[in-house]
């Protein structure tokens, strides 16, 4: 085992920087990713090393940037590309959602398209208007795309290998406040599969869900909890298309209860698919519905209201209080 | 307008007589060297199209056809720079282009599964008798986007600019008056010149994107946009077919040798209806069609093969080839059987998806629940 520990952002570079490594039809456009390795420098120094063919500084076009990244597909290359802030995809949501998504439908299967879509997104980084969303919800509702977001340093760095493995495009929702905390990551380790969900923390009186930065959050109410005498089972949901419903509902069927939460509004959102799932499949296990702790379905506040609108520790065990009340 | 009236390129004038324009001299040279054959071949194709387009048209007329784009009056526009791309070329077709891709070597009843409802593609285009023509794109202008990423694929992989026009490949990318509103052909151009990417940025003006006309997409000749991205572009007239093969040639082996992508306006007309469900008597008048009416691309072709000495011979032999073409596209499209049911689950991804399996299994237990299960 090669443990080394590292900021979940310079997991990524590695993650990527082997990409490069391993496939020379791989390549990675977006907005100054190169000289500049990105505003996040998540793809530093990687044009220095692998030159401005394969690490390309687009123009400032984000429907460009995707558009493009198609017809490079079929010319069979496998663009990853950067979106250099959440708020900022919508530009492309055309060419995401009715160009990408649907290729490989329109061609009858003719022709895959392995291209990646790392978007930054969330809050907690106090930052001013479009900097801060968190829009999932619009690709998981989209069918052809698959969509995953990391929470860890380890799973920065295999789950964007995996990605670009994938003959199918992968939105690659990064949380851009875990971007700073250190990790360990294994570089010798196997990956566990892209699309599959795991259990954090075990636990036995409710069981806390949610993917990106929110797991942060719900591990440190867990600890919280466990102070007060609850008992929390913490599932990471990782992959948000598909869905790997095994450790939720196992989780779920142990403990009876579940809490969803999530920084995006809560209005037809991921935390509802969720919920209302786990209510089909699991009815006879729950001892309460399943509740749900989102974003409130107001546009992201300003910063210095951020604090009022992202669930936190206390607004999840309040949650909790309230599934074991029943 | 006048100054763009003496750039315009036009070798043939309506009555077929060939006058070329002041700005055709340097194009004079590649219609020199087409022999009787390939004129001949450039009104073949116009007249074979426009007989399949008017049968596509009747058939949706009888409900054979859930919509039907027509492509009369385009035809000399698309023969044109069909024939000047090279066999090595990818084309990128809006969806209006029943010309470019049956010569190609599309079968002009793929194009019908779209329409009749079938299918969202019809065919591969790495199938190489499709002659690397892409699928129709329906959302406007998106594919212009495509087009430039391929087009910089080529340059990145060296498969183009080595100076050897019979091995480096180029892009033709088709789009209209309406859709070069659009911001994806603004962002193509701006990727394309950024890249040096092979493309040719072939804009059918037909005057009228659905109801709305050119004049409220651009207030000066969109050939102008070019410019603005330092991509050189000519306005040709687009109903000249020997004006559209040797622009349309000339720009794309310009583009192909390395130096950059290049744009044409092409003038032309929509003379039928934007599709089978407009109705063009409500926004414009029988007057400007009857104008263009005049200046039917296949009319002045016929015009000049008349003046080089073609005979009746020759145009009766096309008109029933023609004619059989229309009536093999008929037989055939009622001949197309629908889709299994099953079908809607098929590669929406490329691999395994447990959602897509867990759905299919479930219609196949639900047809399977009643008697006789359709499924």
């Amino acid at each position: 085992m090669t443990l080394e520990t590292m900021p979940f952002s310079k997991a990524l570079n590695a993650g990527l920087r082997k990409a490069l490594e391993d496939d020379p039809r791989v390549l990675l456009m977006g907005e100054d990713i190169g000289k500049l390795g990105g505003v996040f420098r998540v793809t530093e120094s990687l044009q220095r090393d692998f030159g401005d063919r394969r690490v390309l500084d687009t123009p400032l076009a984000e429907s460009g940037i995707v558009g493009t990244a198609i017809g490079l597909a079929m010319a069979g290359f496998r663009p990853v590309c950067e979106i250099q802030f959440d708020g900022f995809v919508f530009p492309a949501f055309d060419q995401i959602t009715s160009q990408l998504a649907k290729m490989t439908n329109r061609h009858e299967g003719a022709l895959s398209m392995p291209i990646v879509i790392r978007i930054p997104y969330g809050g907690h980084i106090g930052a001013v208007e479009h900097h801060q969303e968190s829009p999932e919800a619009y690709f998981t509702h989209t069918p052809g795309l698959r969509v995953v977001s990391p929470s860890t340093p380890n799973d920065a760095y295999w789950m964007i290998q995996e990605a670009i493995a994938s003959n199918d495009p992968v939105i690659f929702m990064e949380p851009k406040s875990r971007y700073w905390p250190k990790g360990e990551v294994d570089l010798s380790g196997s990956a566990l599969p892209l699309h599959s969900s795991r259990i954090v923390r075990r636990g036995t009186d409710v069981t806390l869900v949610g993917h990106g930065a929110m797991v942060t959050t719900l591990l440190q109410a867990a600890a919280l909890a466990e102070a007060e005498g609850t008992s929390c089972e913490v599932v990471d949901v990782r992959s948000l298309s598909p869905l790997d419903y095994g450790p939720i509902l196992d989780s779920v069927r142990s403990t009876g209860r579940m809490v969803y939460a999530q920084e995006a509004p809560g209005f037809t959102s991921l935390g509802s698919e969720i919920a209302a799932t786990v209510q089909e499949r699991a009815f006879y296990a729950l001892e309460a519905p399943v509740l749900r702790v989102s974003g409130f379905d107001t546009p992201f506040p300003p910063a210095k209201l951020e604090g009022v609108y992202l669930p936190d520790a206390d607004r999840i065990l309040e949650a909790v209080d309230r599934s074991l009340a029943y | 307008m006048t100054t763009t009236e003496t750039s315009l390129v036009r070798v043939l004038e309506a009555d077929g007589s060939f006058a070329p324009s002041p700005a055709s001299e340097q194009y004079l040279p590649l219609i020199d060297a087409l022999t009787d054959a390939e004129f001949e071949q450039f009104y073949r194709d116009m007249v074979i199209i426009r007989a399949i387009d008017t049968q596509a048209t009747n058939l949706q007329r009888q409900g054979q056809l859930a919509l039907w784009p027509p492509s009369r009056g385009q035809e000399a526009a698309q023969v044109g720079s069909a024939h000047a791309a090279r066999r090595q070329d990818t084309i990128f077709p809006s969806y209006r282009e029943h010309v470019v891709t049956r010569i190609r070597g599309v079968d002009p009843v793929d194009i019908i599964k779209l329409m009749r409802g079938l299918s969202h593609g019809g065919w591969d285009p790495t199938d190489p008798k499709n002659g690397n023509t892409r699928i129709y794109t329906l959302v406007l202008g998106s594919q212009t986007l495509h087009a430039a990423g391929y087009g910089m694929g080529l340059a990145f992989d060296g498969k183009t600019g080595s100076g050897d026009p019979e091995r480096d490949e180029a892009v033709v990318v088709y789009y209209g008056d309406g859709a070069s509103s659009q911001g994806d052909v603004h962002e193509a151009m701006v990727f394309a010149a950024s890249y040096d990417a092979p493309v040719l940025f072939f804009l059918q003006n037909n005057h009228w994107a659905i109801s709305v006309p050119v004049e409220t997409q651009s207030k000066v000749p969109l050939v102008g946009r070019g410019a603005g991205y330092g991509i050189p572009s000519v306005r040709v007239d687009g109903n000249d077919v020997l004006a559209s093969y040797a622009v349309s040639r000339a720009l794309l082996d310009e583009s192909r040798a390395g130096l950059g992508p290049r744009a044409i306006e092409a003038v032309t007309y929509r003379m039928g209806a934007h599709t089978t469900s407009d109705d063009p008597t409500k926004y414009r008048g029988s007057d400007e069609e009857q104008r263009w009416a005049q200046r039917d691309p296949i009319a002045r072709m016929r015009a000049f093969l008349l003046g080089r000495g073609a005979g009746e011979a020759f145009f009766a032999g096309v008109d029933a080839e023609a004619a059989d073409a229309a009536e093999d596209l008929r037989a055939r499209t009622v001949d197309l059987p629908p889709p299994g049911r099953g079908a809607i689950f098929d590669h929406v991804y490329s691999e395994p998806h447990p959602l897509i399996a867990e759905q299919k299994a479930w219609l196949e237990h639900y047809e399977a629940s009643f008697e006789g299960g359709t499924l």
